[in-house]
């Protein structure tokens, strides 16, 4: 029997790694997308395109926008004088936020009634926007914290005016860097696209081609051609995982707090569900045209209802109750668990449990059916 | 210059049309995957921020932070799903990612607030997803900050003064007033959904051809290089045209994303994104002479790209600068800003000349080279 998978694993190989340019794509691939997720994939706003409109120009008014620009995150990239071209700036998505303070801000503050100062946001990133408020807001409660100060050192006859002071402490993750969050979640979604597709198409390859008959005619048995096929996309799967780690670790300097070896074995147990996924699409597709559109229709759903980059939390509670079925959201939490938190099995077990769950029926299922078709 | 021949043309798109219909699942496939997007972008998934889940330890207890409490238990984005009196538990309920952050008032709160001075206020966030983090910890600051201004007053007014002057702003948020994070996904769901059909479904079909050898009988007919590029392409502009109109009803009248712009504008320059997409599919298809290949080509040179770099997410202008001069060969680029301008801020041919005209030189690129590159094939 293993003198028969291994002949099976050779020329599965073979077959895979045969065209140069395939063994370079399989090797590209992570690299590119850990480059892009790293570099690219960024949620973390610190540069802010902003518009400012002064119409009233006064030492007050100046102040009130140095606090802005001096905070490193609203860079000024334009001045401008009307209306018109505050309408034009944010149609064409050149500010994120225009600053406006009319006339009259600096005499309201010196004769001490309100002033006020306008915001205009670009919120068709309704995202970018929200976070553009968030750090608008403090800036301008600081602001606000410089004029009581101001305003209680006048008052001779206050002795102490109560505040609260938030100490906030941001854990796992202490510079609240977005990419340490995504970089590692990169290891799944590249181990499950690649998993699936490879394993959907060679399959079908075979059929479309005509060679699976003469793997049905040969001595091997379903159960030692569907070993044969698996495995070196398993290992192939692998290695990127270890590519992808390395990169993420030694180039972008993820942390990396738990044990590489709980790592491996998370990822031997979610190529359960993933493998048998592709193996169970090649039952159903003709075409590798066919699989290729399958793989992507399973793909999607699992990959965005996973809490990959949406928060599940924030789905509707139907959508979160369907993701428990989801292989990918314990998957991600082990790595992420592993990645940022350092934690191990005994908080982990809790993901393994269901991920090995779905991942031994998904690949029973396809097993038998594969077998079905077979005979 | 070689002549085209329309019954050529029509000849292979034919023979194309024949060949996908025998293969209806992949043409059902081609339909149900936009719609099965746009449903997952519609109704699953939001970026906005409400509900943050929270526990509170309050070590001091009093009638005074309980009633500071409240501040969080009345807003609609914070959720208090317990009251905990130990590090241990918010540690576990940290980790085991049951909350995003935990507020500690500290044993003498409301001693410190009412003898004047500064009480600390303790908050732990769950930083992993730094994004959520950072917005959450701004509403917190938020109502700290309220807090404040009120307690100033009151201890002026306390004190027979008048409260002090204070700044007020007033926010106005352009285009999408509720911030709804729908509008601002489902325009850039239209143009992954163009590429990914355009691109991967086209990325194999010259592939399939040599894999099969009946690329050999193609090339054996009096059919040009041009002639065969262009018959393979029109059945799949028929699908993206099609798809581009399903998404658009959809975007409009399900999810009910505003359309201040012109449909006729959008739909001719998506055609020249559709054209640009399924020619950038026939070049990847003609480089790979494998189907597996090809896929994974396409979805390295479509899908990511149209992913990370098009600013469908991740705004352009917060990447490294030299991440940002490669967004400007990613052709999705171009057209989510036509999709954003035209659903959200009723763009015109006048604000969206610069895309229009670089996806124009996207289509022409992309047709002229897959064509050569085929030629260059065949000889």
């Amino acid at each position: 029997m293993f003198e028969r998978i291994k002949a099976i694993l050779a020329k599965e190989f073979k077959q895979v790694l045969r065209d140069p340019r395939m063994k370079t794509v399989i090797f590209i691939s992570p690299l590119i997308q850990v480059i892009l997720f790293g570099y690219a994939a960024n949620k973390d706003i610190t540069y802010i395109p902003t518009v400012i409109y002064d119409q009233d120009n006064t030492k007050e008014s100046r102040q009130l926008l140095r606090k802005f620009t001096y905070s490193k995150y609203f860079v000024p990239k334009h001045y401008i004088y009307s209306v018109q071209e505050q309408n034009a700036v944010l149609d064409k998505g050149i500010a994120s936020v225009v600053l406006r303070i009319d006339r009259g801000f600096g005499r309201n503050l010196k004769s001490g009634k309100e002033a006020d100062i306008q915001l205009a946001y670009d919120g068709s990133d309704s995202n970018t926007a929200m976070v553009v408020m968030g750090y608008a807001n403090t800036i301008i409660s600081q602001y606000q914290e410089d004029l009581s100060q101001e305003a209680i050192a006048d008052q001779p006859l206050l002795e102490e005016v109560p505040k609260i002071e938030l100490r906030d402490r941001a854990w796992f993750n202490g510079n609240l860097i977005s990419r340490n969050y995504y970089l590692p979640g990169v290891i799944a979604s590249i181990v499950t696209m690649m998993s699936l597709l490879l394993t959907a198409m060679a399959i079908v390859r075979e059929k479309e081609i005509g060679t699976m008959e003469q793997l049905t005619v040969s001595p091997l048995k379903p159960i030692e051609l569907i070993i044969g096929k698996l495995i070196p996309f398993a290992i192939i799967a692998l290695m990127q995982s270890m590519l992808i780690t390395t990169l993420g670790v030694f180039w972008f300097h993820i942390p990396f707090r738990g044990n590489l070896l709980l790592l491996l074995l998370g990822t031997c147990v979610y190529l359960f569900t993933t493998l048998g996924a592709g193996l169970y699409i090649s039952t159903i597709a003709s075409t590798q045209q066919e699989a290729m559109m399958s793989v992507f229709l399973f793909y999607t759903p699992v990959f965005l209802l996973s809490g990959f980059a949406y928060p599940i939390h924030n789905m509707p509670i139907v959508i979160q109750y369907l993701t428990f079925l989801n292989p990918l959201r314990y998957f991600l939490v082990v790595i992420r668990g592993i990645f940022l938190k350092g934690v191990g099995i005994e908080i982990l077990w809790e993901q393994f449990i269901p991920l090995l769950a779905i991942g031994l029926s998904v690949i029973t299922l396809s097993s038998l059916r594969f077998r079905r078709r077979l005979g | 210059m070689t002549r085209l021949n329309l019954k050529r043309i029509r000849a292979v798109a034919f023979k194309e049309f024949i060949q996908i219909r025998r293969d209806p699942r992949s043409l059902a496939l081609a339909l149900v995957i936009p719609v099965v997007l746009l449903v997952i972008f519609g109704y699953g998934l939001s970026l906005d921020i409400d509900n943050v889940r929270m526990v509170v330890w309050n070590q001091d207890n009093s009638q005074f932070s309980q009633d500071f409490v409240l501040n969080f238990r009345y807003s609609k984005y914070f959720e208090i799903v317990g009251n905990i009196d130990n590090y241990r538990d918010i540690q576990r309920l940290l980790d085991n990612g049951r909350i995003m952050m935990a507020l500690v008032i500290p044993k003498d709160f409301s001693h410190y607030l009412r003898s004047g001075k500064t009480a600390p206020l303790q908050l732990l966030v769950d930083g992993s997803d730094s994004n959520t983090a950072t917005i959450a910890m701004s509403y917190v600051n938020a109502v700290v900050a309220n807090y404040n201004v009120h307690l100033l007053s009151k201890t002026f007014q306390d004190q027979g003064l008048v409260p002090p002057k204070s700044l007020s702003q007033r926010p106005r948020i352009w285009f999408n007033m509720g911030l709804e994070s729908r509008w601002f996904i489902i325009p850039g769901v239209i143009s992954m959904i163009m590429m990914i059909i355009a691109a991967l479904l086209t990325s194999i079909t010259v592939a399939r051809e040599w894999e099969r050898g009946t690329m050999e009988q193609l090339i054996s007919t009096p059919v040009k290089a041009p002639e065969l590029i262009i018959g393979k392409f029109l059945p799949y502009f028929a699908i993206g045209f099609f798809d581009l109109i399903v998404a658009l009803v959809m975007a409009r009248f399900i999810f009910f994303v505003p359309f201040r712009g012109s449909y006729l504008l959008l739909i001719f320059l998506s055609m020249f994104f559709l054209t640009g997409a399924l020619s950038q599919g026939i070049l990847i298809s003609t480089v790979a002479k494998t189907q597996i290949l090809a896929s994974q080509l396409a979805i390295l040179t479509t899908f990511i790209p149209t992913m990370l770099l098009s600013g469908f997410i991740y705004p352009i202008f917060n990447m490294p600068k030299f991440v940002q001069a490669v967004t400007y060969l990613v052709p999705a680029r171009y057209y989510i800003v036509i999709l954003r301008e035209s659903f959200l801020k009723g763009g015109t041919l006048a604000t969206m000349w610069d895309e229009a005209v670089f996806l124009f030189i996207f289509a022409s690129i992309m047709l002229t080279m897959s064509v050569k590159k085929f030629k260059k094939k065949v000889a």
